[in-house]
């Protein structure tokens, strides 16, 4: 390159000649230099953002491109993607504990019309009609000529009716592959299982959704396609469901119940391994929900978790238990028991006017039920701490079962807990709770006086639980209960065998402007057993229940709930692997003089 | 030497894009023999859940209940109770042979009971 000098002589001489002064052509060239020095920089510069700007327009423009592809087109499977078994686009089964089907998917196909494809809509709408009854030839007929384009005609087909609709050989009558939630054991378990329907519907494929029980509870971990493969093992024991679901039924038919609900709770786990609400419906054909009257008339109502009822008497032994862990009594100590009580305005009486008193041991106030025994012993234990027994026993949130209708069914309590509140809660009156908030803190008392979450999800090992009561006072409470099965309320609780312990309950509905319906009751049996070493929890209530068989109607609880209860533990003891044991009974004189 | 080189890469050339051109097509081949497999895996898996299905729904419990009611006279099935839990000492051990002496030239008799036998032939 050429460098033009700064001073070049030619020029400075003729300057000089003219007698211009010779430095202005210096800083002349000296400007000029830096000009072109800094035209080129600006150059190069220019051009390096264009480049970056380039760069940045074409990674910019290739993601724009992408995730356009990615809108438009359609969702396909990976051709070639090895072993495609552990992602799936299904719904994940639901077993039971041993791996039995409670609810899977079934293949099926959705019907639907492209009217203008169609070439006779008239005839179409006829032979349809002719098919599916509830549709009408003159309706559909309308729908197909009013000019749409899309028309949505059946969401399920039998693989007959399929068959049927193609031999009406239309082309504007389409199928779509459909996935169906199928259970097969029909009503067996509907109030665990719930239901399921179809969410999004498209024409290639609908989304299922859970709208019910577990289903619904567990929705997102049964739509993961990551656990597709892998069903979901509830605490359901199938075949105890079976013989619990027979047995209520019965009862139910035999003692004149409104409903009945059944709980069956392994202690030890936390596990629930049955749970039935009749009347119940078929999961696969859901009634829809009443739209007026008490909810709890419709099959759909879980009585097990959504009843909420003052479940009388069972309450009792939570009170004992109480008085005895915090030393204020033990099994054998004589409480006032001298009935009526008076409370302010309030007069505690027992069962058709009797009087247990003057003093009762605590063990008989159990075996007797006697209210005014236990109210006395409440009043000792004072209000504050009976609330906070009852929270550590769960009675006061709601229960966390993984059903969906578990959580809107919180137990009823009243605003102020007054005195007059802590002694009718002591025998199970002015509160509310449902059959499986009792069967959990019987457990909790079953279990060695260790409080178990439940669940109806399967569990392989123990949980770490809370200890609410001592060992002692868990196991002198079983007793207590074993004695008011020998010779107590309960006697037709007994199981040869099985060393039934266990407490009736039997309360006056509310009624629904206030005030108590003396006519109608909910019965519940809460039971243990063995009872020497508890392995299973059992509540029995039953809704309006009556033993007719004699002259007056029997309505209390170890007349109906009772009988039933202890015939589901005959059948599901056995079942459930508990061999009998063999109780030897006290000699008598004529059998000691044999020995 | 140097012609001879050209030759030797251009046929080295042309057997490369011979075996390019086969494993092309062996390559699409094989993808569409997974393909096909993985339709057929699919249509057999589909097949497999809907049998497991209909297995489930012909051992559905009230449907066995019915068939053991129809058949009882053949199976003679009832429900499970405690009474039938047994003991190991209630199971007998096995009586050891008997040691009598073998039987030597039996002797068969023959005889009426009444005498309305006799009209029979």
């Amino acid at each position: 390159m050429i460098r033009t000098p700064l001073r070049p002589l030619a020029r400075i001489l003729s300057a000089r000649a003219k007698g211009e002064n010779p430095d202005y052509i210096e800083r002349e060239n000296i400007r000029l230099r830096a000009e072109t020095t800094r035209a080129r920089a600006q150059n190069r510069a220019e051009g390096r953002l264009l480049l970056l700007g380039l760069a940045f327009f074409a990674a910019f423009m290739v993601v724009g491109a992408r995730m356009g592809l990615l809108a438009a087109s359609e969702p396909m499977e990976p051709r070639s993607a090895g072993l495609g078994a552990e992602i799936s686009g299904r719904r994940a089964d639901i077993t039971d504990r041993n791996g039995r089907i409670l609810a899977t998917n079934f293949s099926t196909h959705a019907l639907y019309a492209h009217p203008k494809q169609m070439i006779d809509p008239a005839r179409v709408a006829l032979e349809l009609s002719a098919l599916f009854p509830e549709m009408k030839a003159e309706d559909l007929e309308r729908r197909f000529t009013d000019g749409r384009s899309f028309l949505w005609l059946r969401k399920k087909l039998s693989p007959e009716q399929m068959q049927a609709v193609h031999d009406i050989g239309d082309p504007g009558l389409l199928f779509g592959p459909r996935d169906m939630r199928l259970y097969p054991n029909g009503k067996l378990a509907s109030h665990i299982l719930g239901g399921a329907s179809f969410g999004a519907e498209g024409v290639h494929s609908a989304e299922v959704i859970g709208i019910a029980g577990v289903e619904r509870a567990l929705d997102s971990r049964l739509r993961d396609p990551a656990q597709a493969a892998t069903p979901l093992a509830l605490s359901i024991d199938m075949t105890v469901q079976t013989a619990m679901h027979e047995v209520l039924e019965t009862g139910m038919l035999m003692m004149n119940a409104k409903a009945a609900a059944g709980v069956l709770m392994d202690v030890h786990t936390g596990e629930v391994l049955s749970l039935v609400s009749l009347p119940d419906f078929d999961p696969n054909d859901r009634p829809t929900p009443l739209l007026k009257g008490d909810p709890a008339d419709s099959p759909l109502f879980n009585h097990a978790v959504q009843g909420v009822y003052e479940l009388g008497s069972t309450f009792k032994i939570f009170t004992t238990s109480q008085a005895m862990e915090l030393g204020l009594v033990n099994a054998n100590t004589m409480v006032d028991a001298d009935a009526p009580l008076r409370w302010g305005k309030h007069r505690i009486g027992e069962y058709e006017g009797k009087n247990y008193g003057p003093l009762l041991s605590v063990t008989d106030v159990i075996v007797k039920s006697s209210n005014v025994g236990t109210a006395n012993l409440a009043l000792k234990i004072g209000g504050e701490r009976q609330q906070e027994f009852f929270k550590s026993l769960g009675l006061f949130d709601p229960v966390p079962l993984e059903l969906s209708e578990a959580s809107g069914a919180a137990p009823l309590l009243p605003k102020r807990w007054a005195d007059i509140v802590t002694i009718t809660s002591s025998y199970g009156h002015g509160m509310s709770a449902s059959p499986m908030h009792l069967a959990t803190a019987y457990s909790a008392i079953a279990n060695d006086g260790v409080m178990l979450t439940p669940t109806l999800l399967r569990r392989d090992s123990p949980p770490a639980g809370k200890r609410i009561l001592s060992s002692e006072n868990a196991r002198a409470a079983a007793l207590m209960l074993r004695q008011v099965v020998t010779r107590g309320t309960a006697s037709f609780g007994e199981v040869d065998g099985y060393e039934v312990a266990g407490k009736t309950g039997t309360a006056d509905k509310v009624k629904r402007g206030g005030g108590y319906d003396k006519g109608k009751n909910i019965n519940t049996f809460a039971a243990m057993f063995p009872a020497s070493d508890p392995q299973y929890v059992l509540v029995v209530t039953l809704d309006e229940a009556s033993d007719n068989s004699s002259t007056r109607p029997r309505r209390t609880a170890g007349w109906t709930a009772v009988p039933v209860a202890a015939e589901v533990i005959r059948r599901t003891a056995p079942l459930l692997g508990l061999r009998p044991q063999i109780e030897y009974a006290p000699l008598n004189a004529v059998s000691a003089s044999v020995q | 030497m140097r012609p001879l080189l050209f030759i030797l890469s251009a046929v080295v050339l042309m057997s490369l894009a011979f075996w390019a051109y086969r494993e092309n097509y062996a390559t699409q081949r094989a993808q569409k023999d997974v393909t096909a497999l993985t339709r057929e895996i699919a249509h057999l898996r589909e097949a497999l859940s809907q049998q497991r299905a209909e297995w489930a729904y012909l051992n559905r419990p009230s449907r066995l209940r019915d068939l053991v009611v129809l058949n009882f006279d053949s199976l003679g099935l009832l429900p499970m109770e405690p009474e039938q839990f047994g003991r190991v000492e209630q199971v007998a051990y096995p009586l050891p042979p008997l040691s009598l002496p073998e039987l030597g030239m039996p002797v068969d008799t023959m005889g009426l009971i009444s005498d309305e036998m006799e009209d029979t032939p």
